[in-house]
This record gives structure tokens, C-alpha cells and sequence, in this order.
């Protein structure tokens, strides 16, 4: 095996006064660089796709990979931050870890929002940052940035590797932190010198970090009090938030609901977990939720909160939500417990673990009376919009769940298209709605959904992969097109193109008396066709309802590109119902109104 | 760790509508806490502790960090204040931390608290013996003296140092130092 000695900054030799390694290594075990273990240990933990981008501090780690070939596929992406957003997408489609390789400095930098995103959202990645040599660091070195501050708030762990006998181990309990418990973003630096010096190559089997216990089974006499909670309540609802996403919760969840006769609503990230068509869901809840399902939240006696964390999207007005209602918070993350809304029955752990357990002691109720209620403020309040000549994004996104029967995964942008297709889409089956809801991350959509088509391509899923985004944020990472164009991924790319930051004017409407500040991006916006051109991806564009179906039957027909749907729709079309922030679910904003009425 | 620590303003508003008392304070009460972390012996888990302080907005009165009997582990000594929501907070979000190994909130418990404090203070002959004398009756000791300063090192509970920087306060006290408080818990064993 040839190593190129001179390039060594740092090699560790024998006798060396560094401690000795923890890690047992086999006699079999030969020395690589650690720009190699790094590689190897990916190919331990079972990757299979990487975003990445090259740059001079992890220039040795592009150097092995063209040598070495390892089992898993690299993606260039074309700016870090597409490159986790990917990555999150990825994580979310498969449940597996989302992989980042990135140099130091601005590569480093620029994974900072994606990072975030999946810390708010509990997604698993694991990014690899490049870093000056050691002996550098704190230098102000080229291309040098303290990659660990920087992220420090927004990384479930983050490690600073050494010494390149620690990196195996290290990668090791990166993945293990990113993906169990609650998942989250870890961040792994890596020191040019540390990649460039040799050690033996072992990958650990076990992990022990003596601080992190992940929680599992609930605790026995929490359940049986749950479910004399449940047994004595009248009128329950579940409350289903992304955890059980997470946990692969869905199946046990639906058994007890439909059991029970317990009526679900779910949040932004819940959309999936309980079949949407079916007659216990209530859809979502919380600011631009279902008028229902807010009135059953207000009405009801008992809140079983599953994976969920009373966000403030969902409860709005703290004091006045659920005002009658006894809550069970079922929650792996114990700072989320009690944290806004008291929790009179906690079961700290894993929500499938807990929901199995729960399930056997859980008896058939007679709760028709209670949906009966439920029924008539749904008849009360559909989702509705005006049905005319004028292209709305909600007759897009229809159109787009009859296209597809509800079997594609959806990635949406942020904004007003995001909380339409929570409305309308009617999601079957979980990790098939995949967005950014707690960092509400424009830019988000386009390379999530470029991620979650590697997933599904390595998952041999023919799932299509469907992007709503909107014209603001599709513009913010529109440079990821080129790789998915790259790598033939058939992307069914909606951009709901309304020619203004939507959700923004809706607010300014609402709120700030018309006053348009910097919403209007007519005169900023792309040719969207043109720009899918020269990205080399399909473009088309529909400007009327009539034209919808056709363009959608055109884009499905094309197999091996994206294609970017251009949807020219109505700017004045605003969400709802809504509850304005800080307001209480209560005062749900149903209709349009005067600008005036509303004060 | 207790879920009823202190009410939510959701439960007060439940408690309210089904005829329940209430006490006036009881979720606005700010108590001193005194919080015992036992973390990876790391600058990287001393960082995120606070790091988890200031990015949560809990506040910190004061910090002590130092090794233990075991080299791998650092003990933190931090007192904190808020009302008791709050400190259950404080007290899950540091558990959840991958660096920390063991959390416990002493207060309420029985415990010694101890405070190191350095007060360097000008004196005139007529303050002299007055400054003299308060030291005496705080147990301090005379560390260092010139013909203008006398420098005098006083241990205790934070409060007893409080005291004795209140008593000094009318002479010219040129400058304080605090250790901050370190704390352990009193063992029952027979």
C-alpha cells in the first residue's frame, strides 16, 4: 500500500508521548491515514451516499476516496448549505443517518443553517467539517473558523478530533448520538493533520458514553396511569408530533387510536403518522391547522401528546390552550417535558416502546358522541377556496395529490405553499412529508428533496419525489438543480410562483396595513423555465387551472431529469384558517376579512 | 426530578376554572438554587454547560469548576435562580447534555455550601479596629496588610460572605474576590 510520506504533518510513532489508544486494535489491523478511517468507518456504519464539497482541508479525504473507492457514492453539491439540507432530506425519507463532508472555514459556515434546521427538527446528520492543523488552530489561519463555537447551539454534540487514533471511535459515537434518543445534528472537525497522520483501523461494535442514556421503555406505573387517564376521559385527541415519525410509531399508534376511538390530529411533522382520510383524523392543528381539530384541542378533556413538544405554532396563546384538558406527554427528550405545557401524566421514552406498552391495557370507548361534536365544526369549517378562473396554489397542490394517489414523498419550501399542502395533500403514510418546521428554512425544499431521492433510489423505492416550493425560497439553493439534473434524478419540482414572499405579504395584509415592505419580487424573480433549462431540467409552466393537469401529465412523462412545474398563481390568496400569533386557538381567523375588521 | 414542581400559567388557569386555590407567588417565586454537574473533565462540556445557560437565558449567580477524585470527571458548582419551572428546566436540559454525567439540585437538601473571598480594604487608623474587629467576629484572617490596605480572606456559605461584603461596604474597599460557591451534600450513613 503506497502513502505518501511527505505529506504527513504530524505522524504518530511508537514511543510517542501521546496517550495510549482506547480502542483494541486486532493484529490484523493495518496502519491507513486518517483521511482513510474516515472512509472506512463511514463504510462501517453503512452509508451509503455522502454530500459533500471539496476544499484544501479535507483535500486528502477526496484524495483516498479516489483511491480507495469506498462502498458508497459521493454527491457533489454545489453549495454546503443544499448539501445538509440533502442530507436532512435523506435522513428523513429513510430514517437512516444523513452523512455531510465539508471542508473548514466558509465550508464549514455554510452548513450552519442546514445544521440548525436539522437541530429544530430533530433530524439525524452527521457533518464532517474540515479544520487547519492543529497547530494552527486559534492562528486566524487560512480558511480557519471555529467550526465547534460557531455550531455549539445548534449541534446535539459536536467533537473536535485530535488525534487520529480517537477518529474510528469518534465517528462512532457520532452516529450513535445522531441517531438515537432524540435524533440531531453532530458535527465531527477534523484537522488536516489528523487526517494526513496513520494509526491502525479499527471500528468499534460498542459504544459507551457515560453521559448519554437513551430512554426506552416507560415507566410501568406512568402507563397504567395513562391509561386509566384514558379510560376515565370523554373526550381525548391525540396530539402526534414528528417523534412518532421518528420512533416508526404509526402502526401502533393507528391500533390504539381505532381501538379507543380516539380522534388524532397531528402537527407539521405528525403529517403522515395517521392516515389523513381516515375518519378519526382531524389533520393538523396549531396556527394554520384545521378549524376542528383546534375546537376539539379547545374542547377536549384529555391531550394524549405523542412525540410532540407544544410548540408555539401549535398552542399559540399558552393560557388559554386546552383549557380542560388533563395532559399525557409520551416524549423521549425530557427537557421538552413540562417545558410549556404541564404534563400531568410524563412517560419519559421512546414513543413506539411506550405506545406498545400502552396498548394492551387500552379498552374499546364509546366516543361517538364526542366526534359527533367533532363532525359538526367540521361541517362547520372545510378547507375551502374560491374555485374560478384564477390559478390558486391549493387547486396545484389537489391536483398534484390527485396526479400521484397521496403515494410520493412531498418536500415543501416554507411559506404559504407549505402550510397548503399540510391543508390539502391529505398525507397516507409517514416520512412521505418532509419540511422545514421549526427553523422554517426557505430554501429548504429543492436540495431535501434531491436528498430524500437518494434515499429512496438506494431504498429501490419508485416512490416519486415531489418539491413544492414557492418563487422566493426555490431561488435561495436553485444551484442544486445541476446535481440532481447530475445524477438523473426524476424530480417533480412545483414552484408556486405567486411573484411575492408570500406568507410575509399575508401578514402585511393582515397586520401591518397593507403595507408591502420588500415583499414583491416581480423584479427579481428568474424565468423560472429558462433557469430549469440552463440547469439542464425540464421547464414548464401553467398559468391557468386548465393548464394544470396537462403540465403535470407532461412532467410525469419525463424520467430522467428534474422537471420545474412553474405554477403562476394569485398573489392576493392568503391561508386559512389561521390563528394569529399569540392569540388564542380559539380565535381562529376563518376568512378573509376587511382589512379593517381585523384588529 | 418532580413534575409538580410549580404550576404552568395553563394549570393555574384549569386550577382557577375548577375553584382551587392558588397561591399568589407560586409561579413567579425566584429561589437561589444550588446545582451540582458532574462532566466530562473537557473544556468542550465546561463550554456547553454555560453555553446552555446563555443560549436557554437561565441565569448563573456564580460557577466553580474543578477536578474530582476521578481525573476524567469535573464537578460544577452552579447556583442559579428562577422559579421552580424553571429550574426543572435547567435541571432536564443539563441531564440531556451528552457531556454531563450526573445532575443534582442540592437545594432543599442538607448540605455544606463553602465560599472562598479575598477583600482588600483601605483603612485610616480609626477604621482600623472596627474593620479589625468584623473580620473577627467572621473568622476572617489577615492575609496581606500595608500601611493602607489589608487584604482579608474569609471562607463560608455564600451568604455569610454576602454579609461580610455588606459590613465592609461603608469602608474603602478597593477590590473583592470570589471564588463562587462549591457545595456537597451531607452524608447520613451511620
Amino acid at each position: 500500500m503506497q502513502y505518501d510520506i511527505h505529506t504527513k504533518v504530524r505522524p504518530v510513532k511508537a514511543g510517542d508521548t501521546l496517550p495510549e489508544p482506547a480502542l483494541e486494535v486486532s493484529a490484523e489491523s493495518k496502519r491507513m491515514s486518517g483521511a482513510e478511517i474516515l472512509l472506512r468507518s463511514l463504510e462501517a456504519e453503512g452509508v451509503k451516499v455522502i454530500f459533500g464539497h471539496p476544499g484544501g482541508a479535507v483535500i486528502k479525504v477526496y484524495d483516498e476516496m479516489m483511491r480507495i473507492r469506498p462502498g458508497f457514492e459521493h454527491v457533489l453539491v454545489r453549495h454546503e448549505q443544499g448539501g445538509t439540507h440533502a442530507a436532512e432530506g435523506y435522513a428523513k425519507a429513510t430514517g437512516k443517518v444523513g452523512t455531510v463532508l465539508v471542508t473548514s472555514g466558509p465550508g464549514a459556515t455554510n452548513t450552519v443553517t442546514g445544521i440548525a434546521d436539522a437541530y429544530m427538527d430533530s433530524v439525524p446528520i452527521v457533518v464532517f467539517t474540515g479544520q487547519v492543523p492543529t497547530n494552527l488552530i486559534g492562528n486566524d489561519a487560512f480558511q480557519e473558523c471555529d467550526a465547534i463555537g460557531v455550531t455549539r447551539s445548534v449541534t446535539k454534540h459536536s467533537f473536535l478530533v485530535r488525534d487520529v487514533r480517537d477518529l474510528a471511535r469518534t465517528i462512532r459515537e457520532a452516529y450513535h448520538i445522531a441517531r438515537t434518543g432524540r435524533p440531531g445534528p453532530v458535527l465531527v472537525d477534523l484537522p488536516k493533520d489528523v487526517l494526513m497522520a496513520e494509526a491502525p483501523f479499527h471500528y468499534p461494535e460498542q459504544v459507551n458514553i457515560r453521559g448519554y442514556v437513551v430512554p426506552d421503555a416507560g415507566r410501568s406505573d406512568k402507563i397504567a396511569r395513562a391509561a386509566r387517564m384514558i379510560a376515565a376521559s370523554e373526550r381525548p385527541v391525540f396530539y402526534v408530533g414528528g417523534g412518532v415519525v421518528n420512533s416508526d410509531a404509526s402502526e401502533v399508534l393507528t391500533e390504539i387510536a381505532r381501538t379507543a376511538g380516539i380522534p388524532v390530529t397531528t402537527t407539521l411533522h405528525g403529517l403522515g403518522a395517521y392516515p389523513e382520510e381516515d375518519p378519526l383524523a382531524l389533520r393538523m392543528l396549531g396556527m394554520h391547522g384545521t378549524w376542528w381539530a383546534n375546537q376539539a384541542i379547545q374542547h377536549c378533556d384529555l391531550i394524549i401528546a405523542a412525540g410532540a413538544r407544544f410548540d408555539d405554532r401549535v398552542t399559540g396563546k399558552l393560557d388559554s390552550w386546552a383549557p380542560h384538558a388533563k395532559v399525557i406527554h409520551i416524549e423521549i427528550d425530557q427537557s421538552c417535558i413540562s417545558k410549556n405545557v404541564f404534563a400531568d401524566c410524563a412517560i419519559l421514552g421512546d414513543v413506539k416502546t411506550v405506545l406498545q406498552q400502552l396498548k394492551p391495557h387500552i379498552k374499546p370507548k364509546d366516543t361517538s358522541g364526542w366526534l359527533a361534536e367533532i363532525d359538526t365544526w367540521r361541517q362547520e369549517c372545510p378547507l375551502a377556496y374560491d374555485h374560478d378562473d384564477k390559478l390558486r396554489a391549493q387547486y396545484v397542490i389537489e391536483a398534484l395529490r390527485e396526479k400521484t394517489g397521496g403515494r410520493a414523498v412531498v418536500l415543501t419550501d416554507v411559506g404559504q405553499h407549505q402550510m397548503w399542502t399540510a391543508q390539502y395533500f391529505r398525507f397516507l403514510f409517514p416520512r412521505t412529508h418532509i419540511t422545514s418546521g421549526g427553523l422554517g428554512t426557505m430554501g429548504f425544499g429543492m436540495p431535501a428533496a434531491m436528498g430524500a431521492a437518494f434515499g429512496l433510489r438506494e431504498q429501490g423505492s419508485d416512490m416519486p419525489v415531489v418539491c413544492i416550493s414557492g418563487d422566493g425560497g426555490f431561488v435561495m439553493n436553485a444551484q442544486e438543480l445541476s446535481v440532481a439534473a447530475a445524477h438523473k434524478l426524476p424530480l417533480k419540482i412545483a414552484v408556486i410562483n405567486n411573484r411575492f414572499l408570500g406568507m410575509v405579504r399575508q401578514w402585511q395584509e393582515l397586520f401591518h396595513m397593507e403595507r408591502y415592505s420588500h415583499t414583491d419580487l416581480s423584479d427579481t424573480n428568474p424565468n423560472f423555465v429558462k433557469l430549469a433549462e440552463a440547469y439542464n431540467c425540464v421547464g414548464l409552466r401553467a398559468s391557468s387551472p386548465d393548464e394544470v393537469r396537462g403540465v403535470l401529465d407532461a412532467a410525469w412523462e419525463v424520467t430522467d431529469r428534474p422537471v420545474v412545474m412553474e405554477f403562476q398563481v394569485v398573489k392576493e390568496e392568503m391561508v386559512f384558517p389561521m390563528v394569529p400569533a399569540g392569540a388564542a386557538t380559539g380565535d381562529m381567523i376563518t376568512q378573509r376579512l376587511t382589512p379593517n375588521s381585523f384588529v | 426530578m418532580s413534575d409538580t414542581l410549580v404550576l404552568t400559567p395553563q394549570q393555574i388557569i384549569r386550577k382557577k376554572a375548577a375553584g382551587e386555590p392558588i397561591e399568589p407567588d407560586d409561579s413567579q417565586q425566584k429561589d437561589r438554587h444550588t446545582i451540582v454537574v458532574l462532566v466530562e473533565n473537557t473544556i468542550g462540556a465546561f463550554i456547553r454547560v454555560i453555553n446552555m445557560f446563555s443560549a436557554r437565558g437561565f441565569n448563573i449567580d456564580s460557577v466553580t469548576v474543578g477536578t474530582t477524585e476521578d481525573a476524567s470527571v469535573s464537578r460544577m458548582n452552579i447556583v442559579t435562580t428562577g422559579n421552580g419551572r424553571i429550574i426543572s428546566q435547567v435541571l432536564r436540559q443539563l441531564s440531556r447534555l451528552v457531556d454531563t454525567i450526573g445532575v443534582v439540585d442540592l437545594t432543599g437538601t442538607d448540605y455544606v455550601e463553602r465560599e472562598l473571598c479575598l477583600l482588600k480594604v483601605r483603612y485610616t487608623d480609626r477604621s482600623r479596629s472596627e474593620i479589625l474587629d468584623t473580620s473577627g467576629i467572621f473568622k476572617g484572617r489577615i492575609v496581606d496588610i500595608t500601611s493602607e490596605t489589608m487584604t482579608i480572606e474569609l471562607r463560608g456559605p455564600s451568604k455569610k460572605v454576602d454579609a461580610f461584603v455588606k459590613l465592609m461596604a461603608p469602608h474603602n474597599i478597593v477590590e473583592v474576590a470570589r471564588s463562587g460557591c462549591v457545595a456537597m451534600q451531607r452524608d447520613h450513613a451511620a
